[in-house]
């Protein structure tokens, strides 16, 4: 009997648990599932210049494997990932390494924390946008620069470069690494610190060997977030070069431009293969749902 | 209080440059809006005037940005009160292990982590080959929801997370049915952090522009309405629509940050002991 009983609880929670959950389940199957289902079929079909027809080809993938345009490209991918992966950690540990050790009310902490959050509760696009005036060949950066003597002739490089696009990631993404690790720190025992300092430890020693080890997970979720937001991006890409650089959610995009789904959809079963074993990797290392 | 080490200095620097750095791009084009009717895309200013806000308000300029305000703000609020329900009844759901928990979870992850365009192409390719339309109304709202149901669900997991269940089971004792328990128990005890899932529903969904690009069909919503702007539109009108909807989405953020104020506030007021537990 008692066994019976159990196994019928479990039948009641699975029920339960399946009804609150449908909603959701639904959402995803349809908009999740399905959409990449559909690329992946697609990723077979051929096309002609203005219709798509289904087919079973290779076609696809062999123009885009065997085309050195898609690996320049996927290392490009790469080195965006990679340098606002290093950026948007170090300046998104230090800010939150002061909100959560330095500030020492709640309020004042909850208050600078918003401070920070705001912007990423505004509009993207508006955000680059707002570059323009400081990185044009006439704006604020190359005539402050200018006047001041540094340089003679307007810097080229400051839009539309390489160095516009990381810019911008940074500026729209190193929030995405302060959250995690704010959280993760707020949650350090502050005795452990004393401990760390009575024991006779530097402030560097300290950080080093205590509070370091401790934000780990915080600086796993906040890397998820940023390779996946960077890997996966396009309109940064565009909108800061001056479409003139690439990356593989251009690729994409140009593909679309042309209405050759096909050929976008193989691409973008290649970065989805991409991003979901780096991710996956990540994963790996912290248990998300422990460390919310 | 001990002294500040010297470090605090340093950082304290630091972070202020950081908020500069936020912030002052932003605050730049505001500036910039105000340039008067001959001024450029940058410094000098010539002039101060609201011409270009004045511009806004006139279709041949700036096409049909007030049209696609109303529908970003409908679509907002629709996907704001979807994420809501659906995020509480799905962190309901993950408070016990149910068969298939596990892979819902990661499903949520990738939705999350998808790069957007993908969403965009293959929701739109489902519509297309279907013989559907897409429009903002249905294939865009589901797209959005992709997006802003991750962080509806995260925001539920951490709240669960640190949830007293004895208020529960107190309710349970005084014989207090499931849904009683949900309705007068754990809602008003959640209220602040819905809140919360509610202010990130609409903003996200009121910026979004990836996972609409392709879903939105022929009525474009404001940020892709803007980003059209971009490619041809070279006056600081495109200064001033930035500058107006920013000055919207932070009227948004205060009126929630306000309720939450409020809603705190009215608790302390009462002396309800509900959510003592929950820090």
């Amino acid at each position: 009997m008692p066994t019976e009983s159990i196994s019928g609880k479990m039948k009641n929670s699975n029920l339960t648990g399946w009804a609150l959950a449908s909603p959701l389940m639904l959402v995803l199957l349809v908009f999740l599932v399905a959409p990449i289902i559909m690329i992946v079929v697609v990723s077979f079909w051929g096309a002609t210049e203005w219709s798509i027809y289904p087919a079973f080809l290779f076609d696809n993938y062999e123009f885009l494997l065997t085309s050195d345009v898609t690996y320049r490209v996927f290392l490009n991918t790469f080195k965006y990932a990679f340098i606002t992966w290093v950026c948007t950690l170090l300046i998104g540990f230090t800010v939150a390494y002061f909100l959560a050790f330095h500030i020492r009310t709640l309020t004042w902490q909850i208050a600078l924390f918003l401070l920070c959050t705001i912007p990423f509760l505004t509009s993207n696009i508006i955000r680059m946008i707002s570059w323009i005036p400081f990185l044009g060949r006439n704006g604020i950066a190359n005539s402050t620069l200018i006047s001041m003597g540094v340089i003679e002739e307007p810097l080229e490089w400051l839009l539309f470069s390489d160095f516009s696009v990381i810019l911008a990631f940074v500026h729209l993404y190193t929030l995405f690494m302060v959250v995690p690790i704010f959280n993760t720190m707020m949650r350090i025992d502050k005795s452990l610190i004393e401990a760390s300092v009575d024991a006779g430890a530097t402030g560097w020693q300290t950080l080093w060997h205590v509070i370091i080890p401790l934000t780990k997970p915080g600086i796993m979720i906040g890397t998820i977030f940023v390779v996946a937001l960077v890997m996966g991006d396009f309109i940064t890409v565009r909108f800061m070069s001056g479409s003139q650089s690439a990356n593989m959610g251009r690729l994409i995009q140009n593909d679309i431009a042309l209405l050759q789904y096909p050929s976008a959809s193989a691409t973008a079963v290649i970065l989805l293969i991409t991003v979901l074993i780096l991710i996956g990797t990540l994963l790996r290392f912290v248990d998300i749902r422990k460390e919310l | 209080m001990e002294p500040r080490p010297k470090s605090f200095y340093y950082l304290s620097a630091f972070f202020f440059l950081f908020i500069v750095f936020l912030y002052g791009p932003t605050l730049t084009i505001g500036i910039l809006s105000f340039q008067g009717p001959g001024g450029g895309l940058t410094f000098p200013m010539r002039g101060v005037s609201l011409h270009w806000f004045r511009d806004l308000f006139e279709q041949q300029a700036v096409g049909d940005i007030w049209g696609s305000f109303s529908r970003s703000l409908i679509l907002g609020l629709m996907v704001m009160v979807t994420t809501v329900v659906v995020s509480i009844m799905g962190g309901l759901a993950f408070r016990k292990r149910f068969v298939g928990s596990t892979v819902l979870f990661y499903l949520i992850i990738t939705s999350l982590v998808i790069p957007s365009i993908l969403i965009s192409l293959g929701v739109g390719l489902i519509w297309s080959q279907s013989g559907l339309n897409v429009h903002w109304s249905s294939s865009g709202f589901g797209a959005q929801l992709t997006w802003t149901l991750p962080f509806g669900l995260l925001i539920m997991f951490a709240v669960f997370n640190r949830f007293d269940r004895s208020y529960e089971e107190a309710a349970r004792d005084l014989g207090a049915s499931p849904w009683q328990v949900i309705r007068y128990v754990v809602l008003p005890i959640i209220a602040p952090s819905l809140i919360g899932v509610a202010l990130f529903g609409f903003t996200l969904s009121y910026d979004e522009f990836a996972r609409t690009l392709l879903t939105s069909g022929s009525y474009n919503t404001l940020p892709l309405e803007i980003f059209g702007m971009t490619t041809n539109v070279t006056t600081p009108v495109l200064f001033a629509l930035g500058t107006l909807t920013t000055v919207f989405s932070l009227m948004v953020i205060l009126v929630f940050l306000m309720v939450v104020w409020f809603v705190n506030r009215r608790r302390n007021l009462k002396g309800s002991d509900a959510g003592k537990g929950m820090i």
